[in-house]
């Protein structure tokens, strides 16, 4: 990675990029925002039908989520595989592996204490008083 | 019109607050009207408070700690003293201030002495060692810290207008609910800490930018100091941990404003989720606080035993290693919360783990130290106090890991004595090691070493006196936090703590004096600081004058390897000849903006406001500081020169300099 930095000593921002053409960019916003247009309208769809086994739905709709978070994030916020985009993938990873730490553990720590302090419900509370 | 601001908000019947409270005021009074009528006040605005130079910003967050440390200090020394004597009576703290003293203690040593101590070291030198002239973001700088200073006005307001929070440096509910604490001592707390956090995440954010794109020529990832890598760790600790204390507060806020139930009792609220939020940022806080103190120690052991960082890679290693880990750890906070013992153990055996990279650095220091011809200076001193100390705090940690031992010492006097152990024993000595040690660079004069030695020495025993029979209390099953007390068992070991917090408060009195004098005696050959070397110092902020000139260096280094000055100075002293003298340049530096501080005034009456519930007084303040921020994005000069004749004129004077001190060496 440093070695890079060497050669590319401006790496960019998501967004600023090097090319002024205005064509090919708006290709590429078109193209996400229809693929984003695509995904959506799925979701929707998937939602009300009857179509598919009923319990596949959730899964469904993740899978849909996540294709979502790809669109925009390739179309839109414009991570690439380019070396000058190092700074940003790492910066994605580590956000994603902190959110995946946080968000999983607590869901973890939260549903173990869930299991093992539950509050007592109003009618036992009662009995405790009597 | 005012909310539920009334008379009765100043406390006429409490005479100790009231009484610290005028004479502080007194003394900010008087303060304000010797700098005004002194015609010190254009001074001040045009060098300092509009100040975007990323020097003069980390010497102001490094007052800022430095004030609110004797305010948190005169916190400890009363709590000390209740308990040292309210045993089988009341003390002279009511239980109502008394929790008060303590909540605020923690809250201002953390958020206010840590945190601005740290950003304002990183802040001067993370620039200077990395051979730059700025941070990234110079006027954010700028902001982020005056809207920290807001957040330390704001908690020192409270102790003369209404009252601070009686709940603990965290706000656990549901106390903290509206319920229980109907006053505005939470709200205090809460507003407070917003502000001072987005001033926090801005800091977090200009300085992980600054290590990531603004490094001088050559100065690849594997040539930084071990300070940047530390710095690199801490802020995306900053980034990632201060938006869940954010939300967490924000939470909070809308159950006491606006009837929420996130963590009440009733209506589904769930108060073990505010515990596990507050740790989930409240963790990665402690290494957010300790790596930059790491990092600190890293400079200082080469430098003062003249010789290269031992394990360079596996230091780099270790500190992205705590980086990661600090995130796995939360729930040692909470162990007998009651989540089952597979959660238990598994964060029970995180937390060990994240001993071992701390060990690693702990055996690179000594090795470093090892076979090297040590110079004791004060910033050594620290570094070796800090080694001992920091050893026997790590190890009290990893027997609370234990989660069966941590049901026996949870909340106990033991965990006061470990984390104390820890943060003073790593970050405070840290602090003053980095203080002493970059002191001469920002000013161009030492710290006098006498004083320094004595507060050292004073501050170490006194440590020790103070914090060890809190160990030995906490066996004996006292519980922090608590106002009088019946068991004779206790009685000694509190009166000892008590003695140690003489010694203590002389060391840190040692320390003004040690300023003080070394102000007055500036211009004397033993502190004068000539060359901008004077510790004989391996990375590229000594290769600068002392104080660094607005622009850092006159040309932007070129580095070749690690310990990027040390190598020029070796070079220097091989031919007893500096480098060519290099073609001059004009340079462009960041204007000066009052951005900042407006934005901070707006803040604090917003934030005032909102504790009050004025709220025609929060709409100004909230459109004041929106309205200062569209100004600043509408500016249009932003960027002054400085002309290439200038540039030469200064760097020929330090240039002179050392080159009279080259000579002398070789004569010698």
């Amino acid at each position: 990675m440093s070695d890079q930095h060497l050669h590319h000593p401006i790496d960019l921002a998501p967004g600023d990029e090097e090319e002024v053409r205005v064509g090919p960019r708006l290709v590429g916003y078109f193209t996400g925002f229809g693929l984003a247009v695509l995904l959506t309208a799925t979701s929707f769809f998937v939602a009300g039908t009857h179509l598919v086994w009923q319990p596949s739905i959730p899964v469904a709709l993740v899978v849909l989520a996540i294709a979502q978070m790809g669109v925009h994030l390739v179309f839109f916020i414009h991570i690439t595989t380019d070396p000058d985009n190092t700074n940003n993938i790492l910066a994605l990873a580590f956000g994603l592996l902190i959110v995946f730490l946080v968000v999983g553990g607590s869901l973890w720590i939260m549903s173990n204490l869930n299991q093992n302090m539950p509050m007592p419900s109003m009618d036992q509370l009662m009995q405790m008083q009597r | 019109m005012l909310g539920k601001l009334t008379w009765a908000a100043i406390p006429f019947d409490q005479p100790i607050p009231l009484t610290v409270g005028a004479g502080v005021l007194v003394v900010l009074l008087a303060v304000i009207a010797w700098v005004v009528i002194a015609g010190h006040l254009p001074y001040l605005w045009r060098e300092w408070i509009t100040s975007v130079d990323h020097k003069r910003i980390g010497v102001m967050y490094c007052l800022l700690a430095l004030v609110m440390l004797l305010r948190g200090g005169s916190d400890a020394i009363m709590m000390r003293a209740q308990q040292a004597i309210a045993f089988h009576s009341q003390g002279y703290l009511p239980p109502e201030h008394y929790n008060q003293i303590f909540s605020a203690h923690g809250t201002i040593m953390i958020f206010f002495v840590g945190m601005p101590f740290v950003i304002g070291l990183m802040n001067f030198v993370v620039p200077l060692q990395l051979g730059v002239r700025d941070v990234a973001f110079p006027t954010l700088n700028s902001v982020g810290f005056w809207l920290t200073a807001t957040g330390a006005l704001l908690v020192n307001i409270s102790l003369v207008v209404g009252e601070f929070a009686r709940t603990g440096w965290l706000p656990y509910p549901p106390l903290s609910e509206l319920t229980y604490s109907p006053g505005v001592g939470v709200d205090y707390y809460l507003w407070s800490l917003e502000i001072s956090g987005v001033g926090t995440l801005v800091a977090g954010i200009n300085l992980v930018t600054t290590v990531l794109k603004l490094r001088t020529k050559g100065m690849t990832y594997l040539r930084m100091p071990v300070f940047c890598w530390t710095t690199l760790a801490a802020n995306l600790l900053i980034i990632a941990a201060f938006p869940i204390l954010t939300a967490t507060l924000a939470m909070l806020i809308l159950d006491r404003y606006l009837g929420f139930h996130f963590f009440t009792n009733e209506a589904g609220g769930n108060v073990m989720m505010f515990m596990n939020l507050i740790w989930a940022w409240g963790h990665p806080e402690v290494y957010i606080l300790v790596l930059p103190a790491f990092g600190i120690y890293s400079e200082i052991v080469p430098a003062f035993s003249g010789k290269p960082l031992f394990g360079y890679r596996s230091m780099v290693m270790a500190t992205m290693a705590i980086c990661i880990i600090s995130f796995c750890v939360w729930l040692h906070h909470f162990f007998t919360m009651g989540a089952g013992p597979n959660v238990n153990a598994i964060f029970g055996i995180a937390s060990m783990i994240i001993a071992v990279p701390t060990g690693v650095k702990i055996y690179n220091w000594l090795f470093t130290m090892y076979g090297g011809r040590i110079r004791f200076a004060t910033p050594m001193m620290w570094s070796v106090g800090f080694m001992v100390t920091f050893i026997i705090g790590g190890l009290t940690g990893v027997l609370v890991a234990v989660p069966p031992a941590d049901f026996l010492l949870h909340n106990s006097m033991f965990l006061i004595a470990h984390f104390h152990n820890v943060i003073i024993g790593g970050v405070l000595f840290g602090a003053f090691a980095g203080y002493t040690y970059w002191f001469p660079k920002a000013f161009g004069f030492r710290l006098h070493e006498g004083w320094g030695k004595a507060g050292f020495w004073f501050t170490l025993t006194g440590f020790y006196l103070t914090f060890f029979p809190l160990y030995a209390a906490g066996f004996l099953g006292m519980t922090r936090r608590m106002q009088h007390y019946d068991v004779a068992e206790w009685r000694p070991w509190m009166i000892a703590a008590g003695v140690g917090m003489v010694l203590l408060s002389i060391g840190v009195l040692s320390q003004v004096v040690q300023l003080v004098v070394s102000i007055r005696d500036r211009n004397s050959v033993s502190l004068r600081d000539v060359t901008g070397d004077p510790w004989d110092g391996r990375s590229l902020e000594w290769s600068t004058a002392s104080p660094p000139p607005v622009f850092n260096f006159a040309v932007l280094p070129d580095v070749e390897g690690e310990d990027a000055y040390w190598k020029i100075k070796s070079r220097a002293r091989e031919q007893g000849l500096l480098r060519r003298e290099p073609e001059y340049r004009d340079i462009e530096m960041p204007r000066n903006s009052p951005t900042g501080f407006v934005c901070a005034f707006f803040a604090t009456i917003m934030g005032f406001a909102l504790i009050w519930h004025i709220w025609w007084m929060v709409a100004l303040g909230g459109v004041g500081a929106f309205a200062t921020f569209v100004a600043f994005a509408w500016r249009d000069h932003d960027e002054y020169v400085i002309p290439a004749a200038e540039v030469a004129r200064i760097d020929r004077a330090n240039r002179e300099a050392r080159l009279a001190a080259l000579r002398a060496r070789s004569a010698a």
